[in-house]
């Protein structure tokens, strides 16, 4: 075969182009069959027609925490005790933090007695408990991360601290998240 | 051993018709007459055992899906209904979540059979691997089928169990996104998961034909763990049916009474209590505790304090299994003949049940009550987070450094020169002249 193709055309080189068009068309059309069967699994143009949230902060009273759920996730909104802002205030340089940043980084100005983070745990997800954990903050039941009342990681797997969601005070008592 | 010669005479004119068409009554014979080693012991049951369990949960699975409703809305009310309403329902739920534990309790025995009688190496290698692979679908597969209920353990576990995956530098983030659909777990994930769930029992089916296909081709393994040269085939081996068809249906027997006696009198033993609460997206269950079968590798992911360093150390406890021919650098098969290394094996199989045990208990919950040890980096000593640890690193000392070594340094017993020889002479008169030949063809 190879012998007939070099004495016919005398250039073999033509044969080896329209094998490696051929094998080039062949990835190309793969790709293209396969991207859309990948691709299908991205989010949804209704999933991601995500809507930004309201919230009427008077709703919370002094010591407790509500949950909103926003993008199918938990928004924790704690309104601190003077006592608890107080105590992560002085941890601000604590030497156990991971993720080091100061209570202020966390909250908007004027409003440091409420704290608006994701309730989800930076290990893998799961919602750790209210005023439970060895710093006053959360303890995250999955595989035991304890979050400090600013939500910094302080012991634990997780490797960040709680997720400050992009959000502002629309009026004095009404956030607006995302 | 190995392709043997057919033996098949067909007789009645519509097999001789069909034989020299389609010779598809020839294959089955052939396949079950294969000459199968006379010493094989009840551990070498499991392969049928496992073979069952496939067949029930895909017979179960498939009747289920046609009443389970796939949207979060529904699918709790819908197993609900399963439960009460449809007829036998009841049953045929609690077989097929009950079958998944009998699954996975059959695979570790018919695992660590392989590990105990050497039945990874070579020639048997890729018989190892392909059923690494099939553990592998296996462990994904339930997982993917205990989402669908929508209990909190559902919930919880895919948010964990996906997460897992963000945990990867980099590309973690959109692969998540895309494995879930949305930016948390949600209808969309519940939708594509029982498409997978009902797609991977065939995927292990045909890693199952591969798996029997390499193992009728490289031959069985045996309790002694020598090859049987080919003039010692008449005298040391059976066909595989009757006698061993009939041996593997007693023991299937004796294994479905086990089955029977939880789906009829405990069925939520093996469950998790929590998931008889519909999921909710906004409270983690304080207890939340992954089923039994995945606990030893929950625990070795939950010993490491590092997010990324966690999921590795993880997928590295199963992904060590697929280099383990390479690893056991031992020339003798069967742990019956390395006395050295069946201690090791016993404290492997005692490791393993610890970290399962580990698994279930919280992390900081010191193991010897109220007794207060010291803080040594970032746990109590005396807490289930150093036991783990400490049986993380037997698990991976095992593997890289325990079998590796070993098998180098160990002296092993006299091996028997054929399979027949331990029976014969009562399991002790050996020749020097067979250990010799033994250790060549091993």
């Amino acid at each position: 075969m190879t012998e007939s193709v070099v004495t016919e055309g005398g250039d073999a080189t033509r044969r080896d182009f329209i094998h490696i068009a051929a094998g080039a068309a062949a990835v190309g059309a793969g790709a293209m069959v396969v991207w859309p069967l990948i691709n299908q699994m991205n989010p949804a143009a209704d999933t991601l027609a995500l809507a930004s949230i309201e919230f009427d902060m008077t709703k919370v009273q002094e010591g407790q925490q509500v949950v909103i759920k926003w993008q199918g996730k938990p928004v924790f909104v704690r309104y601190r005790t003077p006592a608890e802002l107080q105590r992560v205030i002085a941890d601000d340089h604590a030497h156990d933090l991971k993720e080091p940043q100061s209570d202020a980084d966390r909250t908007k100005p004027g409003h440091q007695q409420f704290l608006v983070v994701l309730g989800n745990c930076t290990h893998l997800g799961c919602i750790p408990t209210f005023g439970s954990g060895d710093f006053g903050g959360w303890f995250c039941p999955c595989h035991g991360s304890h979050y400090d009342a600013s939500g910094r990681i302080r012991k634990g797997p997780a490797p960040l601290n709680l997720v400050v969601p992009t959000y502002d005070f629309v009026s004095d008592t009404r956030i607006k998240i995302g | 051993m190995s392709d043997h010669e057919s033996t098949y005479v067909p007789k009645t004119g519509v097999e001789k018709w069909l034989d020299s068409r389609l010779p598809i009554v020839r294959f089955g014979a052939d396949y079950m007459s294969l000459p199968t080693p006379k010493n094989l012991n009840y551990w070498w049951t499991f392969g049928g055992i496992l073979a069952l369990c496939l067949v029930t949960q895909i017979a179960t699975g498939i009747v289920l899906a046609m009443h389970y409703v796939p949207n979060t809305e529904l699918a709790f009310a819908s197993v609900e209904r399963i439960m009460r309403d449809v007829n036998s329902g009841d049953l045929i739920r609690y077989t097929h979540a009950n079958g998944a534990s009998m699954f996975f309790v059959a695979v570790y025995l018919h695992m660590l059979r392989g590990l105990y009688y050497g039945s990874y190496k070579a020639p048997r290698e890729m018989i190892w691997i392909v059923g690494c692979v099939i553990f592998f679908l296996m462990i994904a597969t339930a997982f993917l089928g205990y989402v669908l209920p929508w209990g909190q353990m559902s919930y919880w576990g895919a948010e964990v169990i996906t997460n897992l995956i963000g945990a990867i530098p980099l590309i973690g983030e959109p692969i998540l996104i895309w494995l879930r659909g949305g930016p948390a777990i949600d209808n969309a994930t519940l939708n594509r998961f029982f498409s997978l769930h009902y797609l991977l029992p065939f995927v292990i089916a045909g890693c199952v034909v591969l798996h029997l296909w390499a193992l009728h081709h490289a031959g069985q393994g045996n309790p002694v763990g020598i090859l049987i040269p080919k003039d010692r085939e008449k005298k040391d081996m059976v066909p595989f049916h009757p006698y061993f068809t009939v041996k593997d249906g007693f023991a299937v027997i004796l294994f479905l009474i086990l089955f029977a006696l939880f789906v009829f009198f405990m069925p939520n033993a093996l469950g998790h209590a929590d998931n008889y609460i519909p999921a909710n997206p906004l409270q983690t269950p304080a207890h939340i505790v992954p089923e039994w079968y995945m606990l030893p590798f929950y625990a070795i992911l939950r010993a490491i304090p590092d997010k990324f360093g966690g999921v590795v150390a993880m997928f590295g406890s199963i992904g060590v299994l697929f280099i383990l021919p390479w690893l056991d650098t031992s020339k003798v098969r069967s742990m019956r003949y390395r006395p050295t290394m069946r201690t090791f094996f016993i404290i492997f199989v005692l490791v393993g049940m610890g970290l399962g045990w580990c698994g279930a208990q919280l992390p900081d919950a010191p193991v010897v009550g109220s007794f207060k040890t010291f803080i040594l980096i970032d746990g109590d000593l005396n807490s289930y987070l150093w036991l783990t640890r400490l049986f993380t690193a037997y698990y991976f000392a095992f593997f890289l450094i325990i079998l590796p070594v070993v098998g180098l340094k160990e002296t092993p017993l006299a091996i028997p020169a054929t399979i027949s020889e331990p029976v014969l002479s009562g399991g002790d008169a050996m020749t020097a002249a067979a250990a010799a030949s033994a250790e060549k063809k091993g």
